[in-house]
């Protein structure tokens, strides 16, 4: 006999407590993700005016700022992963974390120094259990990232930039984050935050949407320079809001086919718990059979 | 310009996570590093920083707001003026007391490090569009 009974039952039991916290983890991701959705769109007119906005200083002035500018011979590469706070949630982590490690190969084929910024718990272990040094990490409201916290990465990333690259500074910063296409995928992708390339590809203005002769005042300059940093703050906003919504569309996703293969195996062992049930009473039976059999037999024999 | 008597501006006050207020508006004035600047229906296209923190807004239905904008910019296009603000509240949802507490904790905590400068500026301009409305 495979097992007992009573071996069965308990494993059935254990088994069905787990379908419960999977499917609790998947409706409460599944809530989440509705909430991410919103906060993602609610940072929409923030950003849009700003990329307009920095796309008219640049477009109408003959603007040289150090953010913007190449600099020859780069260096020293930092890289922004963007993680989970949290596991249970299928290939997410681990899949950012491999174009991450992807993009390093590519840079260090280019002979770049890499400098490793992160977010989210599970990066950060990463990186500790390989020992690798960090610049610097924040860990912390993955599923939910607020808009001072961005401009916290924002201000580290951006006065890494600014300092000389010999006195431990870097010459380029990448974002490796997940893009959340749709329910059903989201996919790593790097873009390169500094220097900035500043009109984006995603909100590029249509082709009749001329920009207006802006004033500035004080000065472009100015303006530009007040701008730059909101607008790299608002573009790893953004990355951080993706990430977010990547993060509990997978968690939904893996908890669900949790929830499905716990189901599975219940009725699985269901099975084999009442096969064992059978089998045992049918036992008893011929044990009885037998019992008695062997009693005729003897009393049978004694007379 | 007399053409533009009827017209009014399309007004967007918008915090990085939220649209604070959106609305129409008679008249819009701000104070940027040069100065206050009132913007009327028809204004030249402007890019601007806020300085001081506080935005006033009378709508069409001459109701007059107070917004507290801290380190925010302003745009003006077409009609259209954004205030762009990470911060940016309400004038009357903002509590006196409370915000007044809050500066005179920001002030305490002292003016050394850019970080703390940023918490006094915001903390005053709050108290200040808290006043105004009152």
């Amino acid at each position: 006999m495979p097992a007992s009974l009573r071996e069965l039952r308990e494993r059935r039991a254990s088994v069905t407590t787990i379908k419960k916290l999977t499917r609790a983890m998947e409706l409460i991701a599944a809530s989440r993700i509705v909430k991410a959705q919103q906060r993602a769109q609610a940072a929409g007119p923030y950003a849009r005016e700003l990329t307009r906005a920095v796309s008219a200083v640049a477009t109408f002035s003959n603007v040289d700022h150090p953010l913007t500018t190449e600099k020859p011979n780069p260096k020293r590469a930092a890289v922004l992963l963007i993680t989970s706070d949290r596991g249970q949630a299928g290939a997410y982590s681990s899949s950012v974390i491999r174009e991450g490690e992807r993009l390093h190969q590519l840079l260090r084929e280019d002979g770049k120094e890499i400098v490793p910024f992160l977010t989210g718990r599970k990066g950060i272990a990463y990186y500790t259990f390989r020992q690798r040094e960090v610049a610097q990490s924040w860990s912390g409201e993955s599923d939910a990232p607020t808009f001072a916290r961005a401009r916290e990465v924002a201000d580290a990333l951006i006065e890494a930039f600014l300092t000389p690259t010999e006195e431990g500074g870097v010459d380029e910063i990448h974002i490796v984050f997940t893009r959340f296409v749709s329910m059903l995928t989201q996919r790593p992708d790097v873009i390169r935050l500094l220097p900035l390339e500043v009109v984006e590809g995603e909100e590029a203005p249509a082709a009749d949407d001329v920009l207006p002769l802006y004033e500035f005042e004080p000065s472009a300059e100015d303006v530009l320079d007040g701008l730059l940093p909101k607008y790299v703050a608002s573009r790893i906003h953004f990355c951080m809001l993706q990430a977010a919504a990547s993060e509990l569309a997978s968690r939904q996703r893996a908890m669900k086919s949790a929830t499905d293969n716990a189901q599975d195996l219940i009725e699985r062992l269901t099975r084999e718990a009442n096969q064992a049930r059978q089998a045992q009473i049918t036992q008893e039976i011929s044990e009885i059979v037998g019992g008695a059999g062997a009693l005729a037999d003897a009393n049978a024999g004694s007379e | 310009m007399a053409d533009d008597s009827g017209k009014h501006l399309e007004v967007a006050l918008v915090a990085a996570e939220r649209v604070v207020w959106e609305g129409q508006a008679k008249i819009v004035i701000a104070r940027t590093t040069d100065g206050d600047v009132g913007i009327l229906p028809g204004h030249a296209p402007l890019l601007g920083l806020l300085q001081g923190g506080t935005v006033q807004v009378r709508t069409v239905d001459d109701e007059y707001f107070v917004a507290a904008a801290p380190d925010g910019f302003l745009s003006v296009a077409n009609d259209r003026v954004s205030i762009l603000a990470e911060n940016a509240e309400m004038g009357h949802d903002i509590d006196l007391e409370e915000a007044k507490r809050a500066l005179e904790q920001a002030q305490a905590a002292g003016t050394d490090s850019a970080d703390e400068q940023e918490q006094v500026r915001i903390a005053e301009a709050r108290v200040r569009a808290a006043e105004k409305v009152s």
